[in-house]
């Protein structure tokens, strides 16, 4: 209810022309529009312009919104059609299918090799080469945050969206599946994705530096 | 009781993590799960390791916006207010 409140209160501060409110949801939200955005196109620089032309579809339909979406779904929902809208202006192929339907390619949380043979004897599908606990101090050093943010940007934009909106912003599973206007499942494997290739990279990195 | 045949494989566990920590498992299958992790060293190891993955990306900087674009923003923020 407080955060209902807190819209209202936006809301009408930004129909006011109020230009802090304006500043406080840039703030926010424009990282992120960002990238929602380069899931649709294919530079940083054409994110930003996407992102910076949502702003003025949000400033010129503020007057009209209804409220039946949230702020938040309502501004990402201009997003996603403007990006969309370049897209085919560009005579791009979108990766609508990365979204709509990630699951038709199969991908291994963790690799094949790392275990034994599903037919084997005695344990299949076992480790054959098992994770080892990760040591406190390193987990804490700069380092390592570094290595965590390289690894978010080498994902597919897709699963990069998803696991920046939900792991390191702390949306709710339902704000990041109406914002990217995506089904629970998709979300689910988007996000399954992204994770268990963000421990992939950790660890190699911890082995290698506890090594 | 969980027969061996009904037994998860630790590579059949791993794919489960997310739907597991999401709550989005059949009861059923979140019962294997956890009879796997209660006896399975590895794999607990590996559900700890996701989790301080998520505790560690939670603590990561959210992404800042820069000055310049700020200013190109609220440039066009004040050009829509004039009309």
């Amino acid at each position: 209810m407080a955060e209902v409140a807190a819209e209202d209160k936006l809301l009408a501060a930004l129909r006011a022309r109020d230009e802090s409110a304006f500043r406080a949801l840039v703030r926010e939200y424009h990282p992120s529009l960002v990238r929602v955005a380069r899931i649709y196109v294919p530079t940083q620089a054409a994110a930003e312009d996407v992102a910076a032309e949502t702003w003025l579809g949000v400033l010129n339909g503020i007057d009209r919104f209804e409220g039946r979406s949230s702020l938040r779904t309502w501004i990402f929902r201009i997003l996603t059609n403007i990006a969309k809208t370049r897209a085919v202006r560009d005579g791009r192929t979108l990766p609508f299918s990365a979204l709509a339907d990630p699951a038709r390619v199969p991908e291994a949380a963790v690799d094949a090799d790392r275990f034994l043979d599903p037919e084997h004897p005695r344990w299949p599908g076992h480790w054959a080469l098992k994770p080892e606990p990760w040591p406190e101090d390193a987990l804490l050093a700069a380092e390592t945050r570094e290595r965590l943010a390289e690894a978010i940007e080498a994902l597919p934009a897709t699963q990069r969206a998803v696991i920046s909106l939900r792991d390191v912003e702390g949306w709710s599973s339902e704000e990041v599946r109406n914002a990217l206007d995506l089904s629970e499942t998709n979300q689910r494997v988007l996000l399954h994705r992204a994770r268990s290739k963000v421990r992939a990279a950790l660890e190699e990195y911890l082995n290698e530096a506890g090594t | 009781m969980i027969t061996d045949a009904e037994q998860l494989s630790c590579q059949e566990l791993v794919e489960l993590v997310t739907d597991y920590l999401e709550d989005a498992l059949p009861e059923e299958e979140r019962l294997r799960f956890e009879d796997h992790i209660s006896r399975c060293g590895a794999c607990t190891i590996y559900v700890e390791q996701i989790r301080e993955t998520i505790s560690l990306l939670g603590r990561l900087p959210e992404d800042a916006l820069s000055p310049e674009a700020e200013r190109e923003l609220l440039e066009a923020f004040q050009g829509w207010k004039r009309g």
